[in-house]
């Protein structure tokens, strides 16, 4: 691995990127405050987050020996989940991160999205029937009930202490999944359609993943037919590496999210780096403050609270409800800790740390235990003990392999003990997480290169190499 | 606390107080439909009294778990989002105490102090019930209370002993982490699947009271524990110089650091009061319930938040009184909608009853 | 006998209506209770155009509360507000500050996490970037960037004028106490008020700066603002103040020009009896 790959979380990076800014610093000053350093500092820091994943898992696969399109598919899966956590996590950001609004629901609103998309393009004569509309129409049926229910969860809630906020919109997405989970809405009509969310069975409706990258990869989507312009390079690849169609398929739904995630990324940046986004901080810091300098904070908590919930829906549709099968315990409580937990790794209040922590947390928290667990298994001869108590009368002999087995056994449990574990250290140790100590400048013009016109002239002699 | 809802001018107070006169007039009509059932005859007295009935049981041990939760919120302030998982912590080792206790020289030991993780033993072996084991299941209760304040004040020296200052919604954080590994490192130790605990309750024939003639026995435990506790919670902050402390700190921290009072100290206790009757809780929750799996008090945990919130934060009558609306409203709303939106009928009534009273019922009289 | 007493009746409404035109400000029977304790007990006074007039008294007087009632941080429990002869009694803060009146407040709030710039840039009214939309897509974007160039500029101005142009990329959490009352007057000028309520703007600002603040407050004064200003400094209220008003017990004691509130016996003994 090369030398500059690995993103410390210790913050190493920082004086590295404020050499960079420093060093673009009189140029920019002249481009009139385009934010192309930061900018370019946020991919590349992505860009090693990804390499260190990447890295990590290409590692472990040789080592479980995969081979090119077992290693691939992987990269596949991590980066599927790794954008889609993104995605929510830039939501949550725009939520909590910059207007300090704690929305613990996050599930929930996902929830609306997908089932609402269900509901929208399942076929009216399936099991659990839906409309049959179009996909397209679906996912814009999701987006809109994801505002409008964003809105009503909004209205009582805006008014509360932030931990009743918090555990209000927890209650709000429970609800939602109780009501989807319930058996009143198994079948169910209104005004004549039959419509039926299945309960706790789940509902199928036409597969979004299948028929976004077959669409995007074949003419008219017919896998007979030959590949589009946009598939030609990813078959080149496909055929290059021998890879099977369903991994190439799976790559192109990936490269969708991934451009879905620059969308949020870029919108909500730009919202930032915005009067809008000052307002946002100012309600983060202080209410009152905003208010009594003439700020309508109900109005803009209500706008940002709806905008949030549209990408969490738009993240319950393409990520969990890809399968074209979703039930209510995709939706469960936990996906919300999740998202939380990504945030706080890659730093609240930033768009770069958001997808940094979605990235670490999705790549090595979630994915790699059970894929350490399946190479362990893989290699070794580890005992399975039925229970721990085994294990630790095996260790009382002296013998600690049965313990350790049952522990590698029981890895996919364990890592929740970890999440858990590294929640609690970051709350204690670093609480801003990898970057959320960057301060993101509220405007869209970079103000930290502005100088006092006084300072000006001072500037420009001796090229613009000031210290705040 | 910044001042959020600013004034609002008159004009959303009377949309509050309109919100409050639209909720009261929803639940009287919910009565008056009520009782026009019951006169009626499309509901038997006997199905309102066991809803009632039931509703009061798991009010109170709503009710139980909620008071402990109210006092670390009030004195701690932050929502123990691991208050469910402490409840779970209770079950757990107090249950494994009683199966051990009682299945000395009758099962084996790998399996009784696992709680019969390996299926190895039964409920039924062990006569696992209150006539059938009695010292085992009072055993069980003692070790289920020291148990969870053992947990609870480990992780308070772990954690938030060190985040005192950082504010209620880092501590909230923190405390999500906490639930995460105590809910998994139970998972760890017991396995995943839900187990049988108990047996059925005995019950004993009586004629005094109306709606049934046999008293079953762990629920009678139950209400007499739990009504018992709460009894001697009241007598302690109310006559001891810790309640006056406790209550100082709640309502002004930094004052009572002044004033000399051991805070740290009163934290102790705080955690000791509240863990102990949470674990209980769990015990009894168990009890009455028959079964007991890793996610119980995780299940339970918005139930008691609403249960705290509705009564008003740091006030425990209010979490008494919270925890009994609870429970009463997930089990009577069973007359209008089906077993499994009653839940949603809970959180529904909490979300609603907040619009008009943002900080709780009994909110602002911060009694610890 | 009706006939009496409508016309009185008339009479005095008459002179209500006289007196809310009138003034900039007119505060009618206030009355604010928390629990059992009666914070703001029916104060009424008017404030008029293009002058500074102190509002002074005891700690506990009701001075801060009668501020958020004026300003819509809390809903009066009677009494009512007039704000240029209209009644702004159940308006909120930010319709306040819409309308032309704004306050500071006693305990600085600023915006810690922000810069200076940034609370500074916050302040000014109707800004084209503020809608959710206009920042995102790309053609509007631009005509944000324009404006917030303009805004820019003219935060420069006004940090230089206070002096704090060179903690412009501090973060507002830095300043000292006067820095940070400097900070929250230069954003509640910018929000082009024309009644400004001030909560004891003096407190922690050095004599010189001080003085230069005095200087500034005359001169916008006499370009037609209006000052409401609460202050424990004797001395500045005396010296600046064209009218006193004098609080104790949330009443109004006295209200008057500075030399005869100086000799009012029952102001004397409220400070006396009150405080020492």
């Amino acid at each position: 691995m090369s030398r500059d790959v690995p993103v410390r979380c210790d913050g190493g990076n920082d004086s590295e990127s404020r050499d960079e800014e420093r060093a673009n610093g009189p140029t920019n000053f002249l481009l009139n405050g385009n934010a192309r350093p930061r900018w370019l500092n946020d991919i590349l820091i992505i860009g090693k987050a990804t390499v260190v994943v990447y890295g990590v898992f290409i590692g472990l696969g040789l080592a479980a020996g995969l081979d090119m399109n077992g290693i691939v598919s992987t990269l596949q899966q991590v980066t599927l989940l790794a954008a889609s956590f993104a995605l929510v996590v830039l939501a949550l950001n725009l939520h909590w991160g910059y207007t300090g609004l704690f929305n613990i629901g996050v599930a929930g609103f996902m929830a609306v999205g997908a089932y609402t998309m269900a509901l929208v393009t399942a076929a009216p004569d399936a099991t659990f029937p839906g409309l049959g509309l179009p996909l397209w129409v679906g996912v814009l049926a999701g987006l809109v009930a994801s505002a409008l229910v964003g809105f009503l969860v909004a209205l009582p809630a805006l008014r509360l202490r932030a931990d009743y906020f918090a555990i209000v919109t927890l209650a709000a997405a429970e609800v939602i999944r109780l009501v989807f989970n319930s058996s009143a809405l198994h079948e169910f009509s209104v005004l004549g359609v039959e419509l039926g969310t299945g309960g706790g069975q789940g509902m199928s409706f036409p597969n979004l993943r299948n028929t976004v990258s077959r669409e995007l990869l074949y003419v008219g989507g017919d896998p007979t037919a030959g590949p589009t312009l946009f598939g030609r390079p990813f078959m080149a690849v496909g055929d290059r590496l021998e890879l099977s169609p369903s991994v190439v398929e799976g790559w192109v739904y990936t490269v969708v999210l991934v451009a879905l995630v620059a969308f949020a990324f870029v919108v909500i940046t730009r919202i930032g780096n915005s009067p809008f986004g000052r307002m946002l901080k100012a309600i983060r810091e202080d209410e009152l403050v905003a208010r009594s300098l003439g700020k309508n904070t109900d109005r803009v908590k209500i706008k940002v609270f709806m905008l949030g919930c549209v990408f969490m829906g738009l993240a319950g549709i393409v990520w969990q409800g890809r399968r074209g099968y979703i039930d209510p315990n995709l939706f469960l409580p936990i996906i919300t800790f999740y998202i939380f937990i990504a945030l706080i790794i890659g730093g609240s209040g930033s768009n770069t740390g958001s997808v940094v922590g979605a990235f670490l947390f999705a790549g090595l928290l979630f994915e790699g235990p059970p894929f350490v667990q399946r190479i362990v298994d893989a290699t070794f001869d580890l005992p399975h003990p039925p229970t721990v108590y085994d294990g630790a009368v095996a260790l009382g002999d002296l013998d600690p392999m049965p313990l350790l087995g049952y522990a590698v056994g029981e890895l996919p449990n364990l890592r929740f003990v970890l999440f858990g574990a590294v929640l609690i250290a970051l709350m204690i140790y670093r609480p801003d997480g990898i970057l959320g100590h960057r301060n993101e400048p509220a405007s869209p013009i970079d103000l930290t290169k502005e100088r006092a016109p006084r300072e000006r002239e001072h500037a420009v002699a001796d090229g613009g190499e000031e210290d705040e | 606390m910044r001042v959020i809802g600013g004034r609002g001018g008159l004009s959303n107070v009377t949309m509050e107080q309109w919100f409050g006169v639209l909720i009261l007039s929803g639940l009287g009509v919910l009565v008056l439909d009520l009782v026009r059932r019951v006169v009626f005859g499309d509901l038997t007295v006997d199905t309102l009294s066991v809803f009632v009935w039931r509703g009061f049981v798991d009010g109170l041990i709503i009710a139980l778990a909620a008071v402990g939760l109210s006092m670390t919120y009030a004195i701690l302030k932050f929502a123990n989002f691991s208050q469910g998982d402490l409840v779970t912590t209770g079950a757990f080792a107090g249950w494994t105490a009683a199966y051990v206790v009682a299945g000395i020289g009758v099962a084996d030991f790998g399996s009784t102090i696992l709680l019969n993780a390996d299926r190895g033993t039964s409920a039924r072996e062990l006569g696992m019930h209150l006539f059938g084991a009695p010292v085992a299941i009072f055993v069980g209760l003692i070790v289920a209370a020291l148990a969870t304040i053992l947990v609870a004040l480990a992780f308070d020296r772990l954690v938030y002993r060190r985040m005192r200052t950082a504010g209620g919604i880092p501590l909230l954080i923190a405390s999500i982490g906490v639930a995460l590994v105590l809910r998994y490192l139970v998972v760890f130790f017991y396995g995943e699947h839900t187990r049988g605990v108990t047996r059925s309750s005995p019950t004993v024939d009586h004629a005094l009271v109306f709606w049934t003639d046999s008293l079953h026995v762990h629920q009678a435990t139950l209400i007499v524990v739990g009504i018992g506790l709460m009894v001697a919670l009241h007598v302690l902050l109310q006559y001891t110089k810790l309640g006056t402390s406790m209550r100082a700190m709640a309502d002004n921290r930094d004052l009572a650091l002044i004033t000399g009072i051991p805070t740290e100290r009163v934290i102790l206790l705080t955690w000791i009061l509240g863990a102990g009757l949470t674990g209980v809780a769990g015990y009894l929750i168990v009890l009455e319930q028959e079964t007991l799996s890793f996610n119980t008090g995780w299940f339970l945990l918005l139930l008691i938040f609403s249960a705290v919130i509705l009564g008003g934060i740091g006030s425990i009558y209010g979490a008494i009184a919270g925890g009994l609306i609870i429970g009463l409203a997930t089990n009577v709303s069973l007359v209008w909608i089906p077993g499994d939106l009653t839940e949603v009928a809970a959180f529904t009534l909490m979300i609603l009853i907040l619009i008009f009273r943002p900080s709780g019922l009994f909110g602002g009289v911060e009694t610890a | 006998m009706s006939d009496a007493t409508t016309e009185e009746e008339e009479r005095e409404r008459g002179q209500e209506r006289e007196r809310t035109e009138q003034a900039m400000l007119h505060v009618s029977n206030l009355e604010k209770r928390f629990g059992g304790i009666v914070a703001v007990d029916g104060v009424s006074f008017e404030v008029e155009r293009e002058t500074i007039t102190g509002l002074i008294g005891p700690n506990g007087a009701g001075k801060s509360t009668a501020f958020n009632l004026i300003t819509g941080v809390y809903a009066p429990d009677a009494g009512s507000v007039y704000f240029r002869g209209e009644n702004v009694t159940e308006l909120r803060p930010h319709q306040l500050v819409d309308r032309g009146l704004v306050r500071t407040f006693q305990i600085s709030r600023e915006l810690a996490g922000m810069t200076v710039l940034e609370n500074v840039l916050l302040a000014f009214d109707e800004q084209r970037g503020e809608s959710l939309w206009r920042p995102v897509v790309p053609g509007a974007r631009r005509a944000v960037v324009r404006q917030e160039r303009e805004l820019i500029d003219r935060a420069w101005e006004i940090l230089e004028l206070f002096e704090l142009d060179h903690l412009a990329h501090e973060d507002a959490a830095n300043l000292s106490g006067g820095q940070r009352k400097l900070l929250e007057l230069c954003r509640a000028l910018l929000t082009e008020p024309t009644l400004l309520l001030l909560d004891e703007p003096m407190a922690g600002v050095n004599p010189t700066l001080e003085k230069k603040l005095l200087a500034r407050l005359h001169e916008l004064r006499e370009q037609g603002y209006t000052f409401l200003i609460v202050e424990h400094d004797m001395d500045i209220i005396m010296n600046n103040c064209e009218t006193v008003i004098v609080m104790h017990q949330g009443q109004v004691l006295a209200r008057g020009p500075p030399e005869a509130i100086q000799e009012d016996e029952r102001v004397i003994d409220a400070y006396l009896g009150g405080e020492l």
